[in-house]
């Protein structure tokens, strides 16, 4: 069996761009599974951020999953094809990587508009 | 881009936040750089449960009677100035941590304490189920942020400390979301980046923890101490597949309910092996060496669950109770399909902490003047075996004496260059689009050396071959960076993660071969049995780029 992601991918200022990756499924991964199954056996330039893996503890694997912003490490993976894309609200960095840090935690202070 | 600041501290978990806050109130500037997000990365945000201090809030107790545990569990192995350090400050810090609203669990008006396998009585504080470690990082982020001396830094990736005459002055690191070389002038360095168990194929640890402290001490020319001793926590989750949990989260339903730890005959064995250790008593007491031990040989004799582990069963339990401790989490169990009270569900020994570490004096300074560590990072409190609940406090404890120390020191230190620095700066220049292996399956490639062949039970043979499978992936990825494209390039992350991960991965194995006994965490298939001859530190160091090792007596005498 098998899933496919597509992955709205490009840095900021890029045109975007929708890549597709097929995946072996496994009943109970999750999307962040199959994107890290996705590095490894298809593309490692693919980017997303993550640091906790499974526990749901860092917060950081927050993107649109079919239009929903959800966790990649709690959502679950389906059969057919699940459409991903970076956090509409933040600044783009690249792929499915956002700018989610505080302002005041990051190294480029915004400044004010 | 250039930084300065007195105090650079490497890693935003709990020690480094804590070393932060310290080096702040002794007046230091303070730079916290994290390759993640600060507080949210790294270990102690994964903390289930367990806080090791000897309060006397639940029972009366005394921190000595902590150190005596803890020394008992580390198997003569224990730097015994550190561990005194860890028990007899643990108080204080803990009450500084309630006094900052952290919110440990209180019964009957005094803060609760669990007690948990290896201590001799009740002693564990926590917040809650699945809540300590984010509550404990919330709490320090907070603090930390109330101090305008503090200046917070996340997907700042340290690449290498820059060392001048031998005296740390500063780091190069790359800013992950822009893809910028950043200089950073320090007049005391802090190694705060927690532990190794990414280098395991299954382990608890954040993506982060990949050695990268161990890798930067000593390429600035510092000492680590008891690197063959990784920890295994024996009741990893195995099976059903369960997303969105963390794989320790099992320990705390057993402090709660209890459980029935079963073969694949359905039979408890924990008492088949409790006589091994002469602290256990039969209830959830075997310590997290004798259990690891348990279950692996209990499989390898046949009698393993069908995915290669152990039963962990509550069904005995009614299931009112279950939900009553647990409740939220059995709903997120059942959406994963689990309900305890007619499943059992599959638990395995997994990569959980590393008790080695640099080496440092009870200043927690290194060898080189002007770097410090703290946390996880260093080695020798815990010696061959870490107590439950010793991390946390170990997180506190160490990363406020380290921030201590640190500001102390920038009074007289500094003395940066750009000379100094070029190696670590022409380091990232030189990344290259090349031809190479997928660096990502490059590291699944060599958690499976380290999990196959330097994992709980070790033979001379496996892990000779480990050091020739290690060498392999060195040759493989090369000498020069390979890179994507930047900004947020996750190829080049992965290639500095191997980097520092081939080096410790070979010092783990180095020291590992070089220890012909079994102690602690440390089994030899091959040398069953404690050797009195081994009740000694293995100690490295690189010369001329290669590790190298030599033994110093135990205890920190030497």
């Amino acid at each position: 069996m098998k899933a496919t992601l597509a992955i709205k991918r490009g840095a900021a200022g890029e045109t975007p761009r929708v890549e597709k990756f097929e995946v072996e499924f496994e009943s109970g991964q999750s999307v962040l599974d199959a994107l890290r199954m996705a590095r490894r056996d298809l593309d490692p330039t693919l980017a997303f951020r993550f640091a906790c893996i499974n526990a749901n503890a860092c917060k950081e694997c927050m993107m649109l999953i079919d239009g929903e912003v959800e966790y990649a490490c709690k959502a679950k993976l389906r059969e057919g094809e699940t459409a991903l894309a970076p956090l509409p609200k933040k600044a783009l960095l690249r792929d499915l990587a956002t700018e989610i840090a505080p302002p005041e935690e990051r190294l480029f202070r915004p400044t004010k508009s | 881009m250039h930084l300065e600041s007195d105090v650079l501290v490497i890693g935003a978990g709990g020690a480094g936040m804590y070393a932060a806050i310290e080096a702040a109130r002794a007046g230091a500037s303070v730079l916290l750089a994290d390759r993640s997000l600060i507080g949210r990365g790294g270990a102690t945000v994964m903390a289930q449960m367990t806080v090791a201090v000897a309060l006397g809030e639940q029972t009366p107790d005394h921190w000595e009677h902590h150190l005596a545990d803890t020394l008992a569990a580390g198997r003569g192995l224990c730097d015994e100035r550190l561990a005194a350090i860890l028990c007899e400050e643990g108080p204080a810090r803990i009450r500084e941590m309630d006094a900052w609203k952290v919110g440990w669990a209180r019964e009957d008006g005094h803060i609760k304490q669990a007690h948990a396998p290896g201590h001799d009585r009740p002693r564990c504080v926590y917040v809650d189920f699945l809540a300590t470690g984010p509550a404990v990082s919330r709490t320090l982020r907070a603090q930390a942020h109330k101090f305008d001396g503090v200046r917070r830094v996340g997907d700042l990736m340290i690449v290498d400390i820059v060392t001048r005459d031998g005296v740390a002055v500063g780091a190069v690191a790359l800013h992950v979301s822009s893809g910028e070389t950043v200089t950073i002038a320090a007049k005391s360095v802090v190694i705060a980046t927690g532990g190794l168990t990414r280098l395991y194929r299954r382990n608890s640890a954040s993506l982060n923890m990949s050695g990268d402290g161990y890798a930067l001490a000593l390429r600035a020319g510092a000492e680590l101490v008891d690197m063959e001793f990784p920890q295994f926590f024996p009741i990893g989750h195995l099976a059903p597949r369960l997303v969105g949990m963390d794989p320790i989260m099992w320990d705390p339903f057993r402090y709660k309910l209890g459980g029935k730890l079963l073969n694949g005959e359905m039979r408890e064995f924990e008492a088949d092996y409790a006589a091994r250790d002469n602290r256990s008593d039969g209830a959830y007491v075997l310590t997290r060496d004798t259990a690891t031990y348990a279950i692996t040989k209990e499989a390898e004799a046949g009698r393993g669950s069908p995915a290669g582990g152990a039963w962990l069963s509550f069904m005995h339990i009614p299931p009112a109770e279950i939900r009553a401790a647990f409740g939220p989490v059995v709903d997120r169990l059942a959406e994963n399909g689990i309900d305890l009270a007619t499943t059992p569900i599959e638990v395995a020994p997994i990569a959980h902490y590393h008790m080695g570490g640099a080496r440092v004096t009870p200043d927690f300074a290194t060898n080189v003047p002007g770097l410090f560590a703290c946390g996880e990072a260093v080695g020798g409190a815990n010696g061959a075996n870490r107590l439950s609940g010793n991390a946390i406090t170990e997180a506190l404890v160490f990363g406020a004496r380290a921030g201590q120390s640190a500001a102390a020191r920038a009074k007289a230190g500094g003395g940066w260059s750009d000379a100094a620095a070029r190696g670590a700066v022409d380091l990232l220049a030189s990344a290259k689009r090349r031809a190479g292996p997928n660096p990502a399956a490059t590291i699944v490639r060599l958690q499976a050396v380290m999990a196959d062949k330097v994992g709980a039970f070790r033979t001379g043979e496996k892990l000779a071959a480990a050091l020739d499978d290690i060498d392999a992936i060195a040759r493989d990825i090369g000498a020069t960076p390979m890179r994507g494209e930047g900004p947020f390039d996750p190829v080049l992350l992965d290639w500095l993660d191997l980097r520092n991960m081939v080096l410790v991965a070979r010092v783990v194995a180095m020291a590992a071969l070089a220890r012909t006994e079994s102690r602690g965490a440390h089994q030899r298939e091959d040398f069953p049995g404690m050797d009195d001859n081994w009740t000694v530190n293995q100690i490295v160091e690189l010369k001329n780029g290669a590790p190298t090792l030599r033994v110093a007596a135990a205890g920190g005498r030497a």
